[in-house]
């Protein structure tokens, strides 16, 4: 088994351009969530969430690429720009070959649907763009990549919900460390703030009017976000070899799924992925400094994982760190584990770990250290990062400080 | 039919029983509606009369609409019903 290093990051969401922005944020425990901004929001219950402001696709991309790249296409490319420049890689021959990407989404192309049926719907139009389905196809984002930077090898899009990015980007751990590939270009994106996709969330009553407050006592809800995390997995010896700068170690990992409800999580599915995951990276629970929660906000949620996590860790449970950074740039859905692996970089590099902010009163449900309003500097060898989807599907991956 | 019939009508048809079988103080739990059940009726409860019902799934004792029974759900819906005039 090979060794699996990170040696590139990029991010673009509602804290920030880049990871480094990203980073000072979440030290910062800024708050990314304000008012939405786009066609038809008064018809909206839910007129919050955290947004990307200042991208503009004009003077980005030209027209061609613009007919082609949704928006959630546009902030993966963006988002990997950074990260395999700062890998420093070029992939050309056999590297090329061998290299692929796998990225995870929910809903790919949700505003390209979405302006489509109002095209056609309510506008009446009997012709859609020729270019509606490249654009709206959720594996366009993994495919613009694979031509933008000459990735030829295993490329693909997982999709499972709120675990896509984690289940995409353990997908390319295990692809690294069993030899198969020497890099990986992996995980995740979203965009469903657009009308449409906020009404979809709206009906099932859990999102939140005013705030994400996870683990708080007084939380009502989730709030989305949107953006993606793209990141550069490589193998050890590889990156040694060509002197890289590493930000950390990729362990082990582990996937499960609950077998139960469509949408109520399960504390033994929970359980079962974030103990498989110490078990496939052989470190023992007390290993464990901070674990970067699902924390969504929502009741259900966030009483399961700490149950969960208090079941998994015993004693330790009390000593360890774990924070919801969706409370400052909200729900990614399928992009959110990528997003939510800064903070977990962030702690492995800098000791710095980032708030849930929001946290306005303790919940004994969540009767946990969460690192409530304000960062803390906390020396951390080996981070968790969870992620418990609807469908019960859930991937967690272990990181450690090299 | 009044409010009443019409309620009923709803949360039998999510119960998958004779609308004979639910009562004014059934509770959602005694038929057997679990919270995704409780969101599909309030959804065809708002469909059907056309109102919103305020009610949020993380904290359904603190949303302003009570659903400890038939009868207060009826007795919700009449006062938004009046309310929307």
């Amino acid at each position: 088994m090979k060794r699996v290093v990170i040696t590139g990051a990029g991010t673009i969401n509602a804290l920030g351009h880049s990871a480094a922005a990203t980073r000072e944020a979440m030290r910062e425990g800024r708050c990314g969530i304000g008012k939405l901004e786009f066609r038809d929001v008064e018809r909206l219950a839910i007129q919050i969430g955290g947004q990307v402001h200042d991208f503009e696709a004009e003077g980005r991309f030209n027209r061609q690429q613009m007919a082609l790249y949704d928006r959630f296409t546009q902030f993966t490319l963006f988002a990997a720009d950074e990260a395999i420049h700062q890998s420093g890689l070029e992939f050309t021959g056999d590297l090329a070959a061998k290299s692929g990407v796998v990225l995870g989404t929910a809903g790919g192309g949700v505003s390209t649907w979405d302006d489509n049926y109002r095209s056609v719907y309510e506008d009446g139009k009997n012709r859609v763009h020729p270019f509606v389905v490249p654009k709206l196809m959720n594996n366009s984002a993994a495919s613009h990549v694979s031509m933008e930077y000459n990735l030829k090898g295993p490329s693909f899009t997982v999709s499972t919900a709120c675990a896509s990015s984690n289940h995409a980007m353990a997908q390319a751990f295990q692809m690294v460390r069993s030899g198969m590939s020497p890099v990986m270009v992996t995980g995740g994106s979203e965009s469903m703030l657009c009308f449409g996709g906020v009404k979809a969330w709206e009906g099932l009553r859990v999102m939140s009017k005013d705030a994400c407050r996870p683990f708080s006592a007084n939380r009502n809800g989730m709030v989305q976000g949107e953006g993606a995390g793209i990141f550069v997995f490589e193998e050890y010896e590889h990156a040694r070899a060509r002197g890289a700068e590493i930000l950390c170690e990729v362990i082990g990992y582990a996937m499960s799924s609950d077998a139960a409800d469509i949408v109520m999580p399960s504390k033994q599915g929970a359980a079962r992925a974030i103990s498989g995951a110490l078990k496939d990276a052989r470190i023992n629970a007390d290993a464990v400094g901070y674990i970067n929660a699902h924390g969504t906000g929502t009741a259900a949620n966030d009483k399961t994982e700490c149950a969960a996590v208090a079941d998994v860790f015993g004693p330790h449970a009390d000593n360890l760190l774990i924070s919801s950074t969706k409370s400052m740039h909200g729900h990614l859905i399928g992009g959110t584990g990528a997003v939510e692996l800064l903070a977990c970089i962030m702690a492995l590099q800098e000791g710095i770990i980032a708030p849930t902010i929001g946290y306005e009163e303790p919940d004994p449900e969540c009767a946990l250290d969460v690192v409530p309003n304000e960062a803390r500097e906390a020396k951390v060898d080996v981070a968790l990062t969870n992620a418990f989807a609807f469908g019960g599907l859930n991937a967690v991956l272990a990181l450690k400080r090299i | 039919m009044s409010t009443q019939d019409k309620v009923i009508a709803i949360i039998a048809e999510q119960a998958v029983l004779d609308p004979s079988e639910v009562t004014l103080d059934s509770t959602l739990e005694d038929l057997g509606i679990d919270s995704l059940g409780l969101v599909e009726s309030i959804f065809s409860i708002e469909e059907e009369f056309d109102i919103s019902i305020p009610f949020n799934a993380n904290e359904p004792s603190e949303s302003d609409f009570d659903i400890t029974n038939v009868a207060a759900i009826v007795a919700g819906i009449d006062k938004l019903l009046a309310a929307k005039g």
